[in-house]
């Protein structure tokens, strides 16, 4: 194990997760204006009603897969009776449906991003940076998951990868177990963790702000008016926050609180 | 009963010439920029006509505003929460841009860079988006006046609903064809859809005013509510990813200005002033069965702020007294609910809006003039208004979801009052009848003149500050500059190191100027 491999697979996890905690911290509290979906749905819609849901649910699961495949020990789903052969069987059928899905819608919107002029336009150097890194993360999995395991003879990443990406939560890296993995397992490994690390700082914030709490809120939201003194500064007199600020209220609020 | 309070605006059709002043200074004032380039908050569109975004009234295939479940119970039109939800991958119901119209400028350089030629330079279209030469296709008010003809007309939903399920045709025809302006904000409903078809809680209604707004720092882009209004009257800025809608000039009004489309209004023909509702009966008026009785129904919201009972729970509620007091004297109230000269535009989409309008009259005189019939005269007029030119059922598919009742009754108060004011006019002896005839005393109708005709500033726009009840921390704005801090540029400081003026006209919208925001300075 040389001092790359100890860089590679300790240092640059640890830096990626860090850069990505902080970095998510840090937007939410200075961008929140920022932080949206950008969708280009209005400018173009016919290809992206395709391939928007083609891409997202097969990355969704994928994300799933890999949840199972790296977060679950091989030795709790042979406890449960599952075989090595088996899950095998499992997780490829999964996995290839996953990456045609994923491929599939990728290839969509890139194209449409291209070729449409409106959406080209809107495209940012973030954005640009996103689909590269974001394309070398899937090409990568992809080509693991068909040319590897489906035509190949088969690699058993919960033996090493798995082990070694839950050994970074538990802070206890074991980078000598990503040593001998195939160099395009390896590839995958550090792709994915460039686009940790780039997370906050594109477009892709807005998976963390997917909006379950509106099955369960009031169909209609009501709010109060900004008390004017909160931007005037500490030359005007304050004003009492409470009652005025409400904020968030979801309900028309009972009772005297104007001012 | 809980008592809430609503600016709403009434607009005399009567009035509006289409000149599209109100547009325009809403456009400079509000979406100027990039991103909103194909973004009018206000437009103004010719009926029978498309509409803008076209075609935007057929909710069959935009899915807006609400719907009653089997149960009888309110549901958005585009599905149920979860089912909306599986849609954020891909809204079904989004309008494209090319539904708008693709905004563009003209390559006005070459006017003046073009070398010396035979042939006068041209300057061609450019697309605002791309940047790339493009062919005008429609515009934001394609079909105005009628522009387009019969085939355009045609297109027209409310045209096509008369054809297909009452079988009026409209007439298209030179010698019989009708139109009138329609100035549109956003409806600033009592029962927002676009409010609840927001997944990110972004959207809301104000407690204060009523006036319904997108908070830009919790739009997360989800788009749901451009689909979620009936009026698509929320627009998607494509540079910030964020949704953003008519804001009634909430600015102004706060500081007891009218709106600038208002404002600038060269008719005179919008009202604006306070509504009491109660909050309570929103929800039941807006599920009424019979999409006839939603007009009666949302009247019925309204409350009379001279019943002392509803002064009482106003107060109660914390509805300021100023705002009571604006109440008793809006014109808006005297128009919908004294008067009821003004309607609400479709209430069938169960949104409850606050913008209303009343219909237009105008076409009836003249058509009875020009047939040698005294057309001021009240027996002919009532009789005409069967047999109007704009036809009754085209008015009523817009503003009573195609009862036509409400709609003459508005028109033959307008009429009772144009035959009642000729006749003080020409100095006879006003024709009490009239007055009687269309359920209002002869003070009203004067009053109703008043308001209508002279349509004082002062009468037309009666806002109530919201900052009365704060009106001493107020003072520290208004009896100082904000830039005269120390050192600030009020005081002659300002950022000298900064150089000189900001040449605007040439500033490039990617670039800031040196100089526009005052920099960072040591404490």
């Amino acid at each position: 194990m040389t001092t790359v491999d100890v860089v590679l697979w300790t240092v640059l996890p640890y830096v990626a997760l860090t850069v990505f905690v902080v970095g998510h911290v840090w937007r939410w509290r200075v961008d929140q204006f920022g932080w949206t979906t950008r969708t280009t749905q209005v400018l173009e819609s016919r290809w992206l009603r395709l391939g928007s849901p083609l891409f997202h649910i097969g990355i969704l699961m994928a994300i799933a897969g890999h949840a199972m495949g790296l977060l679950v020990p091989k030795t709790w789903t042979e406890a449960v009776g599952v075989s090595e052969h088996t899950y095998h069987v499992m997780a490829l059928a999964g996995g290839v449906a996953a990456a045609v899905l994923v491929v599939v819608g990728l290839v969509l919107l890139l194209l449409r991003r291209v070729v449409n002029g409106r959406v080209r336009r809107t495209t940012n150097r973030m954005d640009k940076a996103l689909y590269l890194v974001l394309t070398a993360v899937i090409t990568f999995g992809v080509v693991g998951t068909v040319g590897r395991n489906l035509l190949g003879g088969g690699y058993d990443y919960r033996e090493t990868i798995a082990v070694w990406f839950r050994g970074v939560f538990w802070f206890h890296p074991r980078p000598e177990l990503m040593v001998d993995v195939p160099l395009v397992f390896q590839l995958h490994a550090l792709s994915a963790l460039v686009l940790f690390a780039m997370w906050p700082f594109t477009r892709l914030v807005h998976v963390w702000s997917v909006p379950l709490a509106y099955l369960c809120r009031p169909y209609v939201v009501y709010r109060r008016r900004r008390p004017r003194t909160a931007r005037l500064g500490a030359a005007a007199v304050s004003a009492p926050a409470a009652g005025v600020s409400g904020g968030r209220g979801h309900r028309p609020p009972r009772g005297p609180s104007f001012r | 009963m809980r008592v809430m309070a609503q600016l709403a605006m009434v607009m005399n059709l009567d009035k509006c010439i289409g000149c599209h002043t109100c547009s325009v200074t809403c456009k400079q004032t509000w979406t100027n920029r990039e991103g909103t380039e194909y973004v009018w908050f206000n437009n103004v569109e010719t009926r029978p006509g498309q509409g803008y975004p076209r075609r935007y009234e057929d909710q069959e295939r935009w899915r807006g505003g609400w719907e009653l479940t089997r149960r009888g119970r309110l549901r958005l039109r585009g599905g149920s929460r979860l089912r909306r939800l599986g849609r954020l991958f891909a809204n079904p119901d989004l309008p494209e841009l090319t539904d708008y119209y693709e905004p563009w400028t003209y390559d006005y350089r070459t006017l003046t860079t073009a070398p010396l030629g035979d042939d006068s330079p041209v300057a061609r279209p450019i697309s605002a988006i791309t940047g790339a030469p493009t062919s005008v296709r429609s515009g934001p008010n394609w079909d105005d006046s009628l522009g387009g003809g019969p085939e355009n007309l045609a297109a027209d939903p409310v045209v096509a609903r008369l054809r297909d399920e009452l079988g009026t045709a409209v007439r298209f025809e030179f010698e019989q064809a009708f139109m009138f302006y329609l100035p549109r904000i956003c409806e600033h409903c009592l029962n927002p859809s676009c409010v609840a078809s927001c997944p990110s809680g972004a959207m809301y209604k104000r407690v204060e005013d009523g006036i319904v707004l997108v908070d830009q720092d919790r739009c997360r882009g989800w788009r749901m509510c451009v689909s979620g209004c009936p009026y698509k009257k929320v627009y998607f800025n494509h540079r910030t990813g964020k949704a953003e809608k008519c804001t009634f000039c909430y600015p102004r009004m706060e500081v007891g200005q009218p709106t600038v489309c208002a404002e600038t209004c060269v008719g005179r023909l919008r009202y604006i002033g306070v509504m009491l509702y109660d909050v309570d009966r929103v929800t039941r008026a807006a599920s009424t069965p019979d999409e006839k009785d939603l007009y009666p129904a949302q009247l019925d919201v309204f409350l009379d702020p001279d019943d002392p009972e509803v002064a009482a729970a106003a107060e109660r509620d914390g509805v300021p007294h100023e705002w009571v007091e604006a109440a008793r004297r809006s014109p808006v109230r005297d128009l919908i609910c004294t008067y009821r000269l003004a309607l609400p535009l479709h209430p069938e989409y169960r949104t409850m809006p606050m913008v209303w309008y009343v219909p237009p009259l105008s076409p009836v005189v003249d058509a009875l003039a020009r047939t040698g019939f005294d057309g001021e005269d009240t027996g002919n007029l009532f009789g005409a208004i069967e047999s109007l030119r704009i036809p009754v059922e085209y008015l009523a598919e817009l503003f009573t979801a195609g009862d036509p009742e409400p709609v003459r009754a508005s028109l033959r108060r307008l009429a009772a009052m144009r035959s009642f004011m000729r006749s003080v006019n020409l100095g006879e002896v006003p024709d009490g009848a009239a007055a009687s005839q269309v359920g209002l005393t002869e003070d009203q109708l004067r009053a109703m003149y008043r308001l209508l005709a002279l349509a004082r500033y002062e009468e037309r726009y009666v806002i109530p500050t919201a900052g009365v009840g704060q009106a001493h921390d107020l003072e520290a704005v208004a009896t100082r500059c904000s830039l005269d801090t120390d050192g600030g540029p009020g005081m002659g400081g300002g950022d000298s190191a900064r150089g000189g003026p900001v040449e605007l006209f040439v500033w490039n919208p990617h670039s800031r100027p040196d100089g526009l925001f005052p920099g960072s300075r040591p404490r």
